[in-house]
């Protein structure tokens, strides 16, 4: 296939939609039990986003290579069991390769098969889409939720521990330790950002970001829109 | 000539709200100056620290909303909001105590809501529960009373507040820490309150909370605001019977382990819950069945986690859980409309 591809305009939309407009967590809200559940630090939302987004890139593909083969009316059991398949490869994958991150965030593994947003991307992507720019759908939304996770476990991290990326040689080998940073020395903690309440709160100030930057972007678009009407009727 | 049509209700309000807010802080001013008189001058500066944060959060809070900042400061609800976060700190704590306390509530607790009168919460408890959850250290270390004259001068006062300095704090654990304690010691009450003296407690003259030690000063400004009709008997009236009843009953049957309704009503932030904080209008249910029905929730949650839980201190968290519940209390308890029953139905008017 010819990579340019990825440049087209569909596929570009694609990428907006899952990184930015339609962000499976700012935008569409979903997802929100692992994310508050494991975002406790950013090494944790980085294994847990993207053991999710490979989940998300398979059951695409494997919902669009059978869309045609499924009745309508039990697509969704057959696509539940489609992910709960992928998860169990996952779930056995990370704990053969990754034990330590597995022992952290396994619980959580299993439970991405009642993510709600992959079984939603199935519904409402993959199921009407030929497989290319299915796969490309579940990486660009699973990169969107990675980024968020990432974003949001930071803010947690370095408001309750000071540290940032501590662990992170456990997901992505010694060589990454010089990740593993700590911010504030001696930092007494602000225990609340770790606890569940805590991330709802941070969750609340990222989607309050989000849509203030839209509508400052909005707001200038409009601007220009209006400053090029000033300037047409001659 | 022509009229401009009122839509109802023809009500005019009696006070407005930069009054009330002035006659609550007033109000609170005599258990202030007693946390003061007895904490000496940290409790002062931890204050003022706090006053001037609620202040600068608000001001801030109002400039990113696009609105006017003047009237909504000047009428005074983020001062009384930053009384209230410093009243329940303890005396001692470190001036960012004050500061990130203040944040938590006038930001979290108030305007991302949409202002005054928008909360769900209340504000200040908010700033408390997530200050006692987050610094459960400084949040629970309780000095000594040193009172102002004896206590440290207003330079070491400095050191303390601002600079963490509290080598020479003489601390110990308020009456309900106490007891939780001593229980996980397997000790009876009468060991653990031999050193207690009901009428001191009363006074205030003990360790705890900057401003909520002396319960004659509180309940006096609260019998005060309520003369005045600034907040109305339901609330408080059926929150202290509620926990003294409840108290009452288990302190009968085992004495040796549940405190006495005395030992209840003057510990802890009780007293200013049930005056000051309960009857906040904004988190409170509107009607007074349903503020009886709120007030007795109040003090249903306190004792039970006082009694059972794993904090000593319950209040905090059971006006939260209360002022969540309080729109179903709106919904369900409603007042008659007039010229209706209950139910909705029209009077019968057949009969004379």
């Amino acid at each position: 296939m010819n990579p340019k591809i990825l440049f087209s305009e569909p596929y570009k939309k694609i990428a907006k939609d899952g990184l930015w407009d339609n962000n499976v967590v700012l935008t569409q809200n979903l997802a929100l039990c692992p994310l508050l559940a494991v975002t406790g630090t950013a090494t944790n939302g980085l294994g847990m986003g993207l053991a999710t987004m490979a989940v998300m890139v398979a059951s695409n593909a494997a919902v669009s290579a059978s869309r045609q083969l499924i009745p309508t009316e039990i697509r969704i059991p057959i696509f539940v069991l489609l992910i709960a398949a992928l998860v169990t490869l996952v779930d056995l994958f990370l704990n053969a390769w990754m034990h330590e991150l597995h022992k952290v965030l396994g619980l959580f593994i299993p439970l991405i098969v009642t993510n709600c947003v992959i079984l939603g991307r199935a519904e409402a992507f993959a199921s009407k889409q030929p497989i290319m720019p299915s796969m490309w759908d579940g990486l660009m939304m699973g990169l969107g939720f990675t980024l968020a996770m990432v974003v949001l476990g930071a803010a947690r991290e370095i408001s309750s521990a000071g540290t940032l990326f501590a662990n992170a040689s456990l997901l992505l080998g010694e060589s990454f330790r010089f990740m593993e940073l700590t911010l504030i020395p001696e930092y007494k903690g602000f225990l609340l950002t770790a606890l569940p309440p805590g991330g709802f709160i941070m969750l609340g100030f990222m989607v309050a970001c989000k849509r203030l930057i839209e509508r400052r972007s909005t707001a200038k678009s409009a601007a220009a829109d209006i400053s090029l009407q000033a300037i047409k009727p001659i | 000539m022509s009229i401009k049509p009122i839509s109802g209700p023809h009500v005019l309000a009696v006070r407005r709200i930069d009054e009330i807010m002035r006659m609550v802080i007033l109000a609170l001013l005599p258990a202030t100056f007693w946390g003061v008189l007895i904490f000496g001058w940290p409790a002062l500066l931890l204050t003022a620290t706090t006053l001037a944060s609620a202040l600068v959060f608000e001001a801030i809070c109002l400039k990113m909303r696009g609105v006017a900042a003047k009237p909504y400061l000047s009428d005074g609800s983020a001062l009384l909001t930053g009384l209230l976060v410093a009243l329940s700190l303890p005396p001692w704590a470190p001036w960012w105590i004050g500061v990130v306390g203040a944040a938590i509530a006038i930001v979290l607790g108030k305007q991302v809501y949409g202002g005054l009168g928008q909360n769900l919460f209340n504000p200040a408890m908010l700033a408390r529960v997530a200050l006692l959850i987050s610094f459960p250290i400084e949040m629970t270390t309780w000095v000594e009373v040193k009172p102002l004259l004896i206590g440290p001068g207003l330079i070491d006062s400095v050191s303390i507040t601002f600079g963490g300095n509290t080598a020479d704090a003489v601390t110990g654990a308020t009456t309900l820490g106490l007891v939780k304690t001593g229980f996980s010691l397997n000790q009876t009450l009468t060991d653990i309150l031999n050193n207690y003296n009901g009428l001191l407690a009363f006074i205030g003259w003990e360790r705890g909370s900057l401003g909520e030690t002396s319960s004659i000063l509180i309940l006096l400004g609260g019998l005060w605001l309520m003369r005045e009709g600034v907040i109305r008997w339901h609330i408080p009236v059926s929150l202290l019977a509620t926990v003294t009843v409840l108290s009452l009953l288990f302190h009968w049957a085992n004495p040796q382990h549940y405190l006495s309704p005395w030992v209840h009503l003057n510990s802890g932030a009780l007293m200013l819950v049930a005056f000051f904080i309960a009857t906040d209008y904004v988190t409170s249910p509107n009607t007074p069945l349903g503020q009886m029905v709120f007030g007795a929730g109040c003090g249903l949650l306190t004792f039970i986690i006082r009694s059972w839980g794993v904090y000593p201190e319950s209040t905090g968290f059971a006006i939260l859980l209360m002022n969540a519940v309080t729109p179903l209390i709106d919904h369900y308890i409603r007042p008659r409309i007039y010229g209706r029953y209950r139910n909705g139905k029209p009077l019968d008017i057949s009969h004379p």
